[in-house]
């Protein structure tokens, strides 16, 4: 063909894979770069194109790229644990956090002993050197940090996750 | 009338047969259920998703999508995935509390087998070189468990 010239590659992953016209605006070409189309594609699997576009319209601008990442996670888990997705990891870090904070609970009770019949320390000049039951790690209770908790909706058989997840706006809707 | 539609169908507007894929998953007393999951999955893709299991655990896949896309309309940026990084800052929060705390423990233990009088910064020296061993062993185990990319944090 005559003046035929080799139409520049500019379209998107995602318009690449939807197989249309990438336009100046198109809402995906800033986060769906063409050199990651499999990224494109497991979040159309999961979501589909015309859900994610409306996801994106509705967050700020400066937070897309996020959106898009966690959307990418979500959907890579959930090809990966078609059952569970993300949930299945949830829960098993659920179930760590319990583990871990029974083993300090047990540490600090260990370690309460120790203090309790430990003979005291004297420093050079005699006097002695403060309990360790005084640091930090001894003091207070755990619970500096704060397990979410949100109860899920009530459904017929519900997913065996150890502790009640949550939000601060609880999702229960009942 | 149609009765006896599942929220799936009644939400779509459309029929419910015998068959539907929906209706053991998405019954009419919570429409909200499927409403939910509809606008962040969409009905095929919830379909395909529940058709390729078998039926034993679609219960389970339906209730993990719900979950999933309440999250995400909760929060439109992170969904779930914010879920887990919290998790991630939490579980790290409470290793470095037990390594300080088996770092106290080691101190007095070996204290406790030198009863005779020491000298205070020994015991400091002891206490930090244990307490640096510890913080660089639950580095790693932070490190090493599944974790999000900063970007999320």
């Amino acid at each position: 063909m005559r003046n035929h010239e080799p139409r520049a590659s500019s379209s998107c992953a995602a318009c690449k894979f939807l197989k249309r016209r990438c336009t100046p605006n198109c809402i995906f070409a800033p986060y769906f770069r063409s050199d990651e189309p499999t990224k494109f594609a497991k979040v159309h699997k999961v979501f589909g194109a015309s859900n994610v576009s409306k996801i994106l319209i509705e967050v700020p601008e400066e937070q897309r790229e996020d959106t898009v990442n966690s959307l990418a996670y979500e959907a890579e888990a959930r090809l990966r644990d078609p059952v569970y997705g993300c949930i299945g990891a949830i829960a098993l870090l659920q179930r760590k956090m319990v583990e871990l904070q029974v083993d300090l609970a047990i540490a600090r009770a260990r370690l309460a002993r120790y203090a309790a019949n430990s003979p005291p320390i004297l420093n050079d000049h005699g006097s002695m050197i403060p309990n360790f039951a005084e640091f930090p790690a001894c003091g207070g209770l755990v619970d500096n940090h704060r397990l979410i908790s949100v109860t899920p909706d009530r459904t017929e058989s519900s997913i065996n996750i150890p502790i009640r997840l949550g939000y601060p706006d609880s999702m229960a809707s009942s | 009338m149609i009765s006896g539609r599942c929220a799936a169908c009644k939400y779509l507007r459309r029929r419910c047969p015998s068959d539907c894929i929906f209706s053991p998953y998405f019954p009419s007393n919570i429409p909200q259920r499927f409403a939910c999951v509809h606008r962040i999955y969409g009905a095929s893709n919830v379909a395909k998703m529940l058709q390729q299991l078998p039926a034993h655990l679609r219960a389970e896949a339906a209730n993990s999508l719900y979950y999933e896309a309440q999250s995400r309309t909760q929060d439109p940026v992170y969904g779930c995935v914010g879920v887990i990084s919290l998790l991630h800052q939490q579980i790290h929060s409470v290793e470095s509390q037990l390594a300080k705390t088996e770092a106290e423990i080691a101190v007095l233990n070996s204290l406790a087998q030198e009863p005779a009088q020491i000298q205070e910064n020994e015991v400091e020296a002891t206490f930090n070189n244990f307490l640096l061993e510890q913080d660089i062993i639950a580095s790693r185990r932070f490190s090493h468990s599944t974790y999000i990319s900063s970007n999320f944090i």
